[in-house]
């Protein structure tokens, strides 16, 4: 059976007057019923892009769009827009990053989530205004019968969160993208917003994409995590696979800049040097090879393919050197290494050397 | 809200007693003339311009003529004789309110409707041929003076002296109850001609407002919600677009019903505007304090109205 949502080969190009932006490069993805993909990125990783796409959100003259967005076996990208609205916030629907600006400030919350339901379905104002109280409970939003004829302003930040997700759940879609749901709100709220989606997911049983920078928001939610890096996704497996045994230097920068309980103390946390690149005038081989510490000349001219990891089903990353290699690095890492020190590994005369790391690598505890 | 509007009011009382000082005081310094020479006939003699000095009051110190003035504004609503009509300045200016609201109304009605549809339209196709069309017109429009296009409307479009005998000209006003099918032929062009500069920031004010609010988070929301670009654009972008122009409306009908005094001379319309005209062009100084005071009147008013309308538009403005 196919997935609910197969993205096949997504690519979408925003024509500026500085010149084409490659903001989605190839992009394929899948997500099934119940379960819950991660796509992990900075910001113009084109994570938020691929999935305003998937709704229908990016199309105007100055955008190509080209690629299979199955739902349900239809392709999105090539549906009519008043069919695709249709199933916009109906079927799949979409909570954003920032719970405040998102909702209307000059409507009531109960208003807002009222108008959700009547676009889509006739239902008597009356009712879908007890359902809205419904749905502000069903979020965990106390005293939801007073909440509904509050304004936007009258909520807290975790609250307004809440209560866009029980916008986007008003219809009951099958697919729920959220789109940085939690970096607007406190550590402490992150955490109740995440485990309400994954209790929600668990009762009403819909497919989930959660668009983060953050590898810590998809470590308990995710099951599969995509990493995307300048418009393609470099590095593609389940949760485990991508936290037990990373294989991209770019997935490595991500955990490494998560700050973790038993990260020993004075280790500092290790950023990911340099900007993202223009995604105008991208880097030429590797886009990721400006900053990555292990970059051989090579890798300046050759484009790496997602190809599988070997003896890891289902783990696929986009990365020019060799397994081996990568594995070494990731352990040195692990041991507190930085990848200065590590980067002399990725040489080619280390790796010649079939297989003899240089003294380098055996660290104490080696 | 109760509280927060009678501290409101007090102060324009304040502020209504400071502008008839001001007004008395710019009048008694700088006089644009006499006003008992005026009154003197054609062969005045020193005596009777003295006993008319002494009749109006005007031999009296300044602080008293202010203080007589005043008092009989507050105590008995009354605002003294007019020089050149020996009439009550407050029934003239109650006589000519009909045409000064006939103007407004009808303008306000073409300014608001074409200003926000044009620009809605020109926010909406934001960079096309329309969008530039309205824009520049809107500038144009804007940096005609009224005076000047509504004596160029008399010269092309009027039945008397235009081009194009197409609408009454200027002297044609007649008041609605008389006969309401002339007193809109007589307003055509004057409301036309009142409503262009508006309309034209009207729109320009919105079109900015409306492409500020069109690219914020909540309008992305209401898309992604499957809303109908339609209902995007009017229920939630207009919505929160509006406030502003709301405000200016306020200003403006407050502004305009204190007499749109161009206007009203140009097209010789017997309004508050054209009242004030004739008082500063008779050194009438019961009048020019008169409708001084009743502009002001209706421009701290309307400023009230405006933040009180505030409270209803914006659900995040409360007053205490």
């Amino acid at each position: 059976m196919s997935p609910l949502l197969d993205v096949r080969d997504l690519r979408v190009s925003f024509h500026t007057e500085d010149g084409v932006v490659h903001a989605v490069d190839g992009v394929s993805y899948s997500v099934d019923t119940g379960r819950t993909l991660g796509i992990v990125g900075e910001s113009g990783s084109g994570k938020t892009v691929s999935s305003l796409t998937t709704l229908g959100l990016t199309r105007s003259r100055s955008t190509t769009i080209s690629g299979e967005i199955l739902f349900e076996g239809e392709d999105l990208n090539t549906m009519s827009a008043d069919r695709l609205r249709r199933i916009r916030g109906n079927e799949i629907t979409m909570i954003f990053q920032d719970p405040l600006s998102s909702l209307h400030p000059f409507y009531k919350v109960g208003w807002q989530l009222v108008e959700a339901m009547r676009t889509h379905r006739s239902i008597p104002k009356a009712a879908a205004r007890e359902r809205a109280a419904e749905l502000l409970d069903l979020v965990g939003i106390p005293d939801p019968r007073r909440r509904v004829d509050q304004f936007p302003h009258e909520f807290s930040g975790g609250m307004r969160q809440r209560a866009m997700i029980a916008m986007a759940l008003a219809n009951e879609p099958k697919l729920l993208i959220a789109d940085e749901p939690t970096t607007a709100l406190d550590v402490t709220v992150q955490a109740q917003i995440l485990a309400l989606l994954d209790d929600l997911q668990r009762r009403l049983g819909m497919a989930i994409i959660i668009i983060t920078h953050d590898l810590g928001v998809v470590a308990e939610t995710a099951d599969e995590i995509a990493v995307m890096y300048a418009g393609r996704i470099v590095e593609r497996g389940t949760a485990e696979q991508i936290f037990n045994s990373p294989q991209h230097p770019y997935t490595w920068g991500l955990l490494q800049s998560i700050p973790r309980l038993n990260t020993p103390r004075g280790q500092e946390l290790v950023p990911i040097s340099g900007r993202p690149p223009s995604l105008i005038n991208r880097p030429s081989g590797c886009f990721f090879h400006p900053r990555c510490p292990y970059v051989r000349e090579a890798h300046k001219r050759i484009d790496p393919r997602l190809e599988a990891v070997e003896g890891d089903p289902g783990h696929e990353v986009a990365c020019l050197l060799e397994q081996e290699v990568r594995s070494r690095i990731w352990r040195g890492l692990q041991q507190g290494r930085t990848p200065a020190e590590l980067a002399a590994l990725a040489q080619p005369e280390a790796v010649s050397q079939t297989g003899q790391a240089p003294s380098l690598a055996e660290g104490p505890s080696a | 809200m109760v509280r927060y509007i009678i501290r409101r009011l007090l102060w324009v009382i304040v502020l209504l007693i400071v502008v008839s000082f001001v007004t008395f005081t710019i009048f008694y310094l700088l006089p644009s003339a006499d006003p008992a020479v005026l009154r003197a006939g054609r062969a005045p003699n020193p005596a009777l311009i003295a006993h008319i000095r002494h009749v109006l009051g005007l031999d009296r110190p300044f602080y008293v003529q202010y203080w007589r003035y005043i008092k009989a504004v507050i105590l008995h609503f009354d605002f003294g004789y007019s020089y050149q009509f020996s009439q009550p300045v407050k029934s003239l200016i109650l006589s000519r309110l009909p045409a000064t609201i006939s103007l407004t109304v009808g303008a306000v009605v073409i300014w608001v409707s074409v200003g926000v549809t044009a620009g809605a339209v020109s926010a909406i196709r934001r960079r096309s041929f329309l969008d530039r069309f309205t824009m520049i017109g809107s500038l144009v429009a804007i940096s005609a003076p009224s005076y000047w296009l509504g004596l160029i409307s008399l010269l092309l479009f009027s039945k008397d002296i235009g081009k194009f005998h197409i609408f009454d000209g200027a002297n044609t006003y007649v008041g609605l109850t008389a006969n309401p099918g002339r007193w809109f032929g007589s307003l055509i062009l004057p409301w036309l001609v009142l409503a262009a500069s508006l309309a034209a920031f009207y729109a320009r004010l919105l079109r900015s407002n409306l492409i500020e609010a069109m690219s914020e988070d909540y309008i992305r929301t209401a898309r992604a919600k499957g809303l109908r670009e339609r209902r995007v654009i009017w229920r939630h972008g207009v919505r929160a677009a509006i406030t502003p122009v709301v405000t200016a409306l306020g200003i403006d009908i407050g502004f305009l019903l204190g007499g749109a005094v161009l206007v009203e001379t140009v097209f010789n319309i017997p309004g508050v505007g054209r009242l004030a005209y004739d008082g500063i062009q008779n050194s009438d100084l019961p009048i020019i304090q008169g409708t001084v005071l009743f502009g002001a009147f209706f421009i701290v008013i309307a400023n009230l109205v405006v933040d009180i309308a505030y409270a209803f538009l914006d659900p995040r403005v409360r007053y205490t």
